[in-house]
């Protein structure tokens, strides 16, 4: 047997079935669920009789709808109350283990996972959710999925797939004091391109990728389906296995131990095949900033909003052309010279501890410009609230100004309360700048959670290395 | 799912790249727990002048003159083509749903986003991907003042131009069969329950640590 890729032996690992159409039917060793695409899987589950095939391998928390604030008063959109006691009244009646609203341990499904210890390396893990990519931080094959095929796994524990191809983006070297991982990611997109993934499975390598802590590669796979992948991936270090020992979900003891010898063997082989490969110098990657509606549509900080005239190809022009109208952007604008009206610091992007960690070293001792009307923080999960308030982040936050919430998706999706009003703009740690994607006529621009919060003092863009 | 049968249909042409699902169904619509009546608020942001709400009656609505639904060439229209990239995004099944209730079938782009290309499989609606080149002549003929018709026959894997032109498009076989048969996929993977008990009952001897029990409840 030749040298392997990580996806390679991951995907061997987990087939139970070859087809002769060349489809497999791969076994899934995770699956967590939420409470927007699982209510009609659970009903499909009903209406044909049939009951999960391990239970033990699933794991419920809502996220999307929950609201940020008042938790005490309980959801006050009746739509979103019924979607959330739904997946309450699923997983009581299917046996599923749920981490409820008044759970100090819920939160984003996509911070849970890995902070118990659900997510493990040389896992498959699935979600109805396009950001499952996530886990392959850890050396997981994680990849969203629609509804029918929640359902597909809940009755089987098993996927149709095809194998994908395989993509190494190699980010040299180091980056520069100030650039995180969400700034590498935002290059690596604005790179290749939304549409540079797609059929592929991208794992993200190279020593700049090695310095980041677990945060930071989550971050980076998180956006992996940002740039079309199916998944992304990350080969295991030492720096993956302490991350999850002692994690409630994860083996203990010698059990870990033996899981641990494996999962050091998740990685590429030196002289394994990739189908492409993109490298990038880590030194060149400056702070980002989005100015478009689509996350390609990125410039470092000290860039300008491109104009359309520029481009040769006429369906891209025209794409520019719309975001910038639909962005209130003119051509040529400084991207210094943008100037949100609401900072939100959240999402499965960049909600985990070290994100808040970020965000309030800039914060602390200055506070929100007067020209902004709302910084949010919305921590990933209960569990990340409560290390930053042991930390004191919350009091850094407050103090500055900004809003210091409960756990949940919020203004990523604004599937909740928080959302922006037509029109207006706002420097986001989310992970997706669409058209109406935190409001209808929202204007969204990506950044890293040290960007955002720089924006939110200094009431503009501006390089977070210079404050 | 119903078998998918032969038909030619009108051809709307929605000439935008990277159209998100995020666009397909915005947000508001995903608070409903069923599976139908999506199909009036497909497109709702680009649709509609106003703000949608889920249970809203679109009837009375204003409608966005300059979209392509709005345009009474496409009325009745049950092929979508599209650029590329197209139902990129959220993984929401939600899109693909409301496109079918909407009643389009088939979709044609250069490229699709890989979740939305599953999800469409899953729930009868055929994505073809052709290349830029043949996309760019169809979105020609589709802009004429007259509309285009399209025949699509699946088992020949060709599309048949209302001038006899014949484009012949691929679909993986398997996506094939489960659409021309209107397969029950979970039915079809129960098959192979003994290959998947089997599986795992050497995944419990070669990775245990796999299969530890869940940590207590904390009593929620």
């Amino acid at each position: 047997m030749g040298a392997k890729t990580l996806y390679a032996k991951l995907w061997d690992e987990h087939v139970v079935h070859l087809d002769e159409n060349g489809t497999a039917l791969l076994y899934i060793d995770r699956q967590l669920v939420h409470e927007v695409t699982s209510p009609q899987a659970f009903e499909g589950l009903r209406l044909a009789g049939r009951r999960p095939w391990r239970v033990a391998a699933n794991l419920a928390v809502p996220d999307h709808n929950v609201p940020t604030r008042d938790l005490a008063a309980g959801i006050t959109d009746p739509v979103s109350k019924i979607q959330v006691e739904t997946l309450d009244s699923n997983c009581a009646e299917f046996g599923i283990t749920e981490f409820r609203m008044s759970d100090p341990r819920q939160g984003v499904v996509h911070v849970i996972g890995p902070e118990q210890g659900f997510t493990l390396p040389g896992t498959t893990v699935v979600c109805g959710d396009s950001h499952t990519s996530t886990h392959g931080a850890f050396g997981a094959l994680a990849f969203g999925i629609g509804t029918s095929e929640v359902e597909h796994v809940l009755a089987t524990q098993c996927l149709i797939q095809r194998k994908s191809k395989t993509l190494l983006i190699s980010i040299d070297g180091q980056v520069g004091p100030g650039v995180t991982a969400k700034d590498i990611v935002l290059a690596i997109i604005g790179e290749i391109g939304t549409a540079g993934g797609t059929g592929s499975v991208i794992e993200f390598a190279g020593d700049a990728i090695r310095a980041l802590s677990m945060e930071g590669r989550m971050t980076v796979c998180n956006m992996a389906i940002e740039a079309g992948a199916r998944a992304g991936l990350i080969g295991v270090d030492e720096k993956t296995i302490d991350y999850l020992r002692g994690r409630p979900y994860a083996p203990a003891g010698d059990l870990f131990e033996q899981g641990a010898a494996h999962w050091r063997t998740l990685v590429s082989d030196p002289d394994a095949h990739f189908d492409r490969v993109v490298r990038m110098d880590a030194a060149k990657i400056q702070p980002q900033v989005t100015w478009g509606t689509s996350p390609e549509m990125v410039v470092p900080i000290d860039g300008q909003v491109p104009d359309p005239r520029d481009e040769q190809d006429p369906v891209r022009a025209e794409g520019i052309r719309r975001a910038l109208d639909y962005m209130g952007l003119e051509a040529g604008t400084a991207i210094r010279d943008i100037r949100p009206d609401k900072i939100f610091i959240g999402s499965c992007t960049n909600s985990r501890i070290e994100d808040l960690r970020a965000a309030a070293e800039v914060v602390k001792g200055r506070k929100v410009a007067d020209s902004i009307q709302l910084a949010l923080v919305v921590p990933g999960s209960g569990l990340v609230k409560a290390q930053a308030e042991a930390e004191g982040l919350d009091r850094i936050f407050t103090e500055a100004g900004f809003e210091w919430r409960e756990p949940g998706c919020s203004m990523c999706l604004a599937m909740n309360a928080d959302r922006l009003e037509p029109g207006e703009r706002c420097a986001s740690t989310s992970n997706r700048n669409f058209e109406g994607r935190q409001g209808q006529g929202g204007r969204t621009h990506l950044v890293s959670p040290a960007m955002a919060a720089a924006a939110a003092v200094t009431g503009h863009f501006v390089d977070v290395r210079e404050l | 799912m119903e078998p998918f049968q032969n038909f030619t249909g009108i051809v709307a042409p929605l000439d935008r790249s990277n159209v998100d699902t995020d666009a397909i169904i915005p947000k508001q619509f995903l608070k409903s727990i069923a599976r139908t009546g999506f199909g009036p608020y497909l497109f709702d942001e680009l649709r509609y002048l106003d703000h949608g709400e889920p249970g809203m009656d679109c009837t009375h609505r204003p409608v966005n003159p300059t979209f392509v639904l709005n345009d009474p060439r496409y009325a009745n229209a049950q092929i979508l083509l599209a650029r590329e990239n197209f139902g990129c995004g959220s993984s929401r099944e939600h899109a693909p749903w409301a496109i079918a209730d909407f009643g389009l079938r088939v979709i044609i782009a250069p490229s699709f986003a890989d979740i939305f290309h599953n999800n469409c499989f899953k729930n009868g609606l055929l994505p073809i991907v052709l290349a830029p080149t043949i996309v760019d002549d169809l979105f020609a003929r589709a802009g004429g003042p007259q509309a285009l018709r399209v025949e699509v026959d699946l088992p020949g894997q060709v599309l048949v131009l209302d001038d006899g032109t014949r484009i012949a498009f691929e679909v993986d076989a398997g996506n094939k069969e489960r659409l021309l048969k209107g397969l029950d996929d979970i039915g079809v993977t129960l098959e192979q329950g003994a290959a998947i008990r089997a599986y795992e009952e050497r995944r419990r001897r070669e990775a245990p640590w796999l299969f530890v029990a869940p940590p207590p409840g904390l009593g929620v």
